[in-house]
């Protein structure tokens, strides 16, 4: 440890016109050392002489010292001699001055104009980027039917069950609270006019058409997009995607389409199970607070729910799917080769498939409108 | 930079009875060695001999199984924590790949350890970044990004932040790999000016044969099978006089002790 057994010491002494300085003691940048102004009490000589007068230990500190008595020799057009000093020292002091005036910062500034044309095109490449990528995968899915041999369903099987079986406890957990949420929410207003038997109307369509897919889908974003991302981004970093590349193999084909598939295949599941767990929550509240029996609640919702609304929400969950599978392989793709560039690539992973998500349950309120659904 | 060396005459690095795993698993029992400050020492060895497994216990990213490890005569293996901060600063680490955060720019990853551990203004904070980026032939590239730099620069990079604090010992890890022969031998030439320049020992944990040939002062080699070491001594001593065909087939790059 370089631990100063002498505290660092600087004296002056007036020698005619020039100042002599000694340095002495050990010098360690992480211990205190005496400053030059406070040496120079206000003097100003024409000369300063440095000397070794018993350094022991130094590093950086004598260095910085020492560059302090030369900036200040040049400010005020003093002479700072230091000669005297150790052969070591008086080198790495040219060193550092020479790296002091050498010093450009970097300019990474940008004007306005540049700027907003940056963004532009950054945006044409990103809109060039997600175009080639959806390309590919439908490429990429002709190519799995004409030859589903050849497709990784192991890989797939193995995902089906990290983004289906493996988040069953979170959306019980979710849809059913939910559920319960509805029922409460529902029963405020119903409660005024007596309706409280639609509770069990309200929430069977909520689950059923809307909350079902669109909670399972916010849920997966989270949780299986953020992890694609982070796989690929990962892979990426770590050369396994270029590795792919000079195989011959398409990482498409190869890492994106089992993951498309297997939330395709997983997310209408997962909004089914969603929607029963939904509306058990919305039954817990309507028997233990509206007093309303299971029987009741569950006649009363089959009046207005039927295969119709299930249709819908099959729909929407699917493509709720594949949006959050091409989100997050497309980021996973895309992303930095660096620590930093894979969390930005699950971040932005799941802050699209959300807006994508909401966006086309939009498009779908108006589609299946007009469609009567 | 531990400056021309004065002070007491312990040894920079002492090493007693060290035995070291993970998870139960003893990859080293019982090694002991010491290393002499101002000393270019090398630990080389096969691939899964324990190389990093020794570094890593020794600057303390693991806490080894049993024995001591003492920097400058003071324990560290067993410090407490306000002792092993201070024991910290007077080592530096170059991990493989650099390792520098990405989101600072080589100025302010050189500057981070200052900032933490002294008590310096900004300026001189900076001053002194750009002395040791100038040390390590990095001038001009303060503002780049470690994305934006080579990978000898990184590893360039990583040394400069490594001697931030101008420590008594510095580990290098593998500091060779993936370098072309020509920017490993630069920085094989800075390794020996460092040493020569401010007296600091270095410990390198490395295969290269022309480094180790190059540079090293002694080595000791370890040995998956022993799970410790076999070899102590300068590397040409070892290569020309072992008797153990493991150190020679290592040091001739496969080739076998000839009866």
């Amino acid at each position: 440890m370089s631990v100063s057994a002498q505290p660092a010491r600087a004296e002056a002494t007036q020698e005619g016109e020039a100042l002599a300085v000694t340095l002495a003691g050990d010098w360690i940048i992480t211990a205190p050392r005496p400053g030059w102004n406070s040496l120079l009490a206000g003097r100003a000589p024409k000369r300063v002489v440095l000397r070794d007068a018993g350094l022991g230990q130094w590093d950086s500190s004598v260095l910085l010292f020492l560059f302090e008595v030369q900036q200040w020799a040049r400010l005020t057009g003093a002479h700072a001699d230091t000669k005297a000093l150790p052969a070591k020292i008086h080198a790495l002091l040219n060193q550092m001055s020479a790296s002091h005036e050498t010093t450009v910062p970097f300019d990474r500034s940008q004007n306005f104009i540049e700027g907003v044309g940056e963004a532009t095109l950054d945006l044409a490449r990103k809109g060039r980027k997600f175009a080639s990528f959806l390309g590919e995968c439908v490429l990429g899915a002709v190519r799995l039917v004409k030859r589903p041999q050849k497709f990784r369903w192991a890989d797939c099987l193995d995902e089906m069950q990290q983004c289906g079986a493996m988040a069953l406890p979170i959306v019980s957990l979710i849809s059913f609270l939910v559920g319960v949420t509805l029922a409460y929410t529902g029963a405020i207003v119903l409660r005024q006019y007596g309706g409280d038997i639609y509770v069990a109307d309200l929430i069977g369509l909520s689950m059923v058409r809307e909350m079902g897919a669109l909670m399972t889908g916010v849920v997966l974003a989270g949780r299986t997009g953020a992890a694609f991302a982070a796989t690929l981004g990962n892979m990426k970093a770590n050369e396994e995607i270029d590795a792919l590349e000079t195989l011959g193999l398409s990482a498409v084909d190869f890492l994106v389409l089992p993951r498309l598939f297997a939330l395709f295949v997983m997310m209408p599941l997962l909004a089914m199970y969603a929607n029963a767990l939904g509306i058990v929550g919305g039954m817990a509240v309507s028997m233990s607070v509206l007093k309303i029996p299971p029987t009741a609640y569950w006649v009363e919702m089959l009046t207005i729910v039927d295969l119709s609304d299930l249709l819908v929400g099959t729909i929407k969950a699917a493509t709720f799917g594949l949006i959050i599978g091409l989100s997050g392989c497309l980021r996973g793709i895309e992303a930095e080769r660096s620590a930093a560039g894979v969390g930005r690539a699950a971040t932005s992973a799941v802050v699209t498939a959300i807006l994508l998500i909401i966006v086309a349950d939009a498009i779908f309120a108006v589609l299946f409108d007009i469609l009567k659904l | 930079m531990a400056a021309p060396a004065t002070g007491t005459s312990t040894a920079a690095i002492e090493v007693a009875h060290l035995t070291c795993g993970y998870d139960g698993n003893v990859v080293l029992q019982d090694v002991t060695f010491s290393v002499p400050k101002g000393e270019i020492f090398f630990v080389i060895g096969g691939s899964g001999c324990g190389k990093s497994t020794l570094l890593r216990n020794l600057i303390g990213l693991h806490h080894p199984m049993a024995g001591r490890v003492s920097f400058m005569g003071h324990s560290f293996s067993d410090a407490d924590l306000t002792a092993r901060r201070e024991v910290l600063k007077t080592f530096g680490v170059l991990y493989q790949g650099g390792a520098l955060w990405s989101s600072l720019t080589l100025r302010q990853n050189v500057a981070l350890p200052l900032e933490e551990h002294t008590n310096l203004s900004p300026r001189e904070i900076a001053e002194l970044s750009c002395l040791k980026l100038a040390q390590v032939g990095l001038t001009g590239f303060e503002d780049y990004y470690p994305a934006e730099i080579s990978g000898g620069m990184k590893k360039r990079a990583g040394f400069a932040r490594a001697l931030a604090l101008d420590p008594a010992i510095v580990f290098l890890d593998e500091p060779s790999a993936g370098l072309d022969p020509v920017t490993s031998r630069k920085l094989d030439e800075l390794i020996v000016q460092v040493r020569d320049t401010f007296g600091t020992t270095l410990v390198i944990v490395s295969h290269e044969l022309a480094s180790i040939f190059g540079i090293a002062d002694r080595v000791i080699m370890l040995d998956r099978g022993e799970k410790g070491i076999i070899a102590e001594g300068s590397p040409r001593t070892l290569a020309t006089q072992s008797r153990d065909s493991r150190v020679i087939e290592f040091l001739h790059r496969g080739d076998k002790l000839v009866p």
